[in-house]
């Protein structure tokens, strides 16, 4: 299938080859291949069981893959800690929401400039120069990007107290705090309603655009998919069925047998 | 800007100024009204505050089960009181000696079992606090005395003159040093260090997803702590004159477990209300000694069915301790 201009244009910033995790027998993930190009929407759909939070495991460096690479920016990161990963400029959030329930907003959000800061032990107990400015611009950026989820209110509260909408929010707002190159959405708009998945598709797409960001995301909700992605990726069994613009995988016939089954099943 | 994440400690510390006030003004007059007898009971009060701050940041702020702390602080004790008595070596040089030692020995040891969550690395603490016990009892190389332990540990002596050696002393000595650390873990409360180590406290996965190096800070919570188990170590080996391996058992790793349940997790004016009822409690019933430690387990029971945050639980929340026991068997990612 021809590929859009848009894509040939931008380099790639993400790429997993041959990607295989195996889970003690299941082998979870075999020899999946994704590219992610720069300063676009890509999602990676696929029915339950596919693998695709595996691969994003992966690429956060939750899960050490058994086989393959993930190149991140033009070096290899396969193997390294999440954290080293998150200092690197991957981001991500989780599909049932994980955040730090008895602190306040503003703290979940400070946490993403953690990475950004370096003061150790010396510099915290003796409140050095360089440490209070590095406190100060850790609570700016956090109150930055409370403001720009529209948490601001909210940011003394505890994170367990307010709305599981507002709570997806924080989480993304968590993510971007750590100033990401890659933006890894586990399915943002599960659990939203649709009042809040529109919004969140909104707020998605404006932030591809203001800003030096790509965004990768798994999504079930077909709405969502089909309106804000750049390029979809499909998974089935651990491996890659097809990819495409969102057109051309709406049509693809492989894809819809993996979601329907095939004809014969419905019979059976 | 700061008042927006104050804390309920430092709101307590820093504004109600006057409060601070008059608890300070209790504890100088304090030992010029009391007798011999209760400014020890308020000495052995402020080595339990210590051991509380120090098992605080481990369990506290970290919410990594640590029911070994007696080893480090035994590690402490030994080492002041083998190198004091072997060497001459003045006590109070041995203070940073005993931390740094307890300090790498936390390290040595915790490295290989860090990432262990919840009740396992729990299990493997015990076993630590047992091994250092049992290895003091052996008398390794002849240097820890056996079940006897060490004597004739010197009194601190600041230079050549002034010599740590009544219980009045003792007393400001102990306090001073619980002073310095309070303000120090106030400091590091609110530093990048303090948050990161609560974040791993609420949720491991997401703190390292959110770029915090989570084996790292948890094994400075285990150096740290046991750096400070260390120092109350020092003091309690130059107060009592001697050591012996049934000061350390697995009963005081209990006692430091149960000051920081007591007061609230992570809360630093919990840990001194939780020391001051683990050390005050033994004295209002001695005359009833029989029944101490049922109402000693009975408050403790009451506590975790109607308080399990604790007595005074740090104000930005802080989570229960029954809400970590729910996460320990929690292994997955």
């Amino acid at each position: 299938m021809p590929e859009p201009d848009r894509r040939r244009d931008s380099r790639i910033i993400l790429e997993t080859r041959e990607l295989t995790k195996i889970f003690g027998g299941l082998t979870a993930v075999s020899g999946f291949d994704l590219t992610v190009h720069e300063g676009e929407i890509s999602s990676l759909i696929g029915p339950n069981g596919a693998g695709k939070t595996t691969v994003f495991n992966a690429v956060t460096g939750i899960y050490r893959p058994e086989g393959g690479k993930i190149i991140f920016n033009n070096e290899d990161i396969t193997g390294k800690k999440p954290h080293q990963i998150v200092a690197k400029g991957i981001a991500r959030t989780f599909q049932n929401i994980r955040l730090f329930p008895t602190m306040t907003c503003l703290e979940n959000v400070m946490a993403g400039q953690h990475c950004r800061a370096s003061a150790g032990l010396w510099a915290s107990l003796f409140r050095t120069a360089r440490q209070k400015n590095e406190e100060k611009r850790a609570i700016e950026i956090a109150e930055s990007r409370l403001r720009h989820v529209r948490l601001q209110e909210a940011q003394n509260e505890l994170a367990r107290n307010i709305a599981y909408g507002s709570q997806r929010m924080l989480e993304i707002a968590r993510a971007l705090a750590t100033e990401p190159i890659l933006l890894v959405l586990d399915e943002p708009s599960s659990g939203l309603n649709t009042r809040e998945t529109e919004d969140l598709m909104a707020f998605l797409k404006d932030l591809i655009r203001r800003e030096n960001v790509t965004i990768l995301l798994i999504e079930h909700d077909m709405n969502v998919v089909m309106g804000i992605s750049d390029w979809v990726t499909v998974m089935d069994g651990g491996q890659k069925i097809a990819e495409g613009t969102p057109e051309a995988i709406y049509h693809n016939p492989r894809v819809i047998e993996a979601y329907l089954g095939t004809g014969d099943e419905e019979e059976a | 800007m700061e008042n927006k994440h104050q804390t309920n400690v430092t709101r307590f510390f820093g504004s109600g100024q006057n409060a601070l006030i008059v608890i300070l003004g209790i504890f100088i007059l304090y030992p010029f009204l009391a007798s011999n007898y209760f400014i020890d009971i308020a000495f052995f009060f402020g080595i339990y505050a210590l051991l509380g701050l120090s098992l605080n940041i481990v369990l506290g702020e970290v919410g990594l089960f640590d029911l070994g702390h007696a080893g480090f602080y035994a590690i402490g004790a030994y080492t002041t009181a083998i190198l004091n008595t072997k060497f001459g070596i003045p006590v109070l040089l041995l203070l940073p000696a005993s931390a740094l030692a307890a300090a790498l020995f936390a390290f040595a040891v915790c490295s290989p079992i860090i990432h262990l969550r919840g009740d396992y690395l729990c299990i493997v603490t015990i076993g630590m606090g047992e091994i250092v016990r049992l290895a003091l009892i052996n008398n390794p190389f002849d240097l820890t005395g056996g079940p006897n332990g060490v004597f004739g540990i010197d009194f601190p002596a600041v230079g050549p003159f002034f010599i740590i050696d009544s219980s009045i002393e003792f007393y400001f000595f102990i306090w001073l040093v619980v002073g310095i650390t309070i303000a120090g873990l106030l400091r590091l409360q609110k530093s990048r260090i303090g948050r990161a180590w609560n974040y791993i406290r609420e949720d491991e996965t997401a703190a390292g997803a959110a770029g915090i190096n989570v084996r790292y800070y948890k094994l400075l919570a285990f150096v740290l702590g046991a750096a400070l188990a260390g120092v109350a170590g020092n003091i309690y080996a130059s107060k009592l004159m001697c050591v012996s391996p049934e000061s350390f058992t697995f009963w005081e790793s209990c006692l430091m477990f149960c000051i920081v349940l007591i007061g609230g997790m992570g809360s630093i004016p919990g840990v001194i209300i939780g020391a001051a009822f683990i050390s005050l409690f033994p004295e209002i019933f001695r005359p009833f000694t029989m029944y101490r430690m049922l109402v000693f387990g009975t408050v403790m029971i009451l506590m975790m069915m109607f308080r399990p945050g604790g007595a005074w639980p740090r104000k930005r929340g802080g989570p229960p301790f029954t809400a970590l026991l729910a996460k320990t068997g929690e292994n997955d990612a």
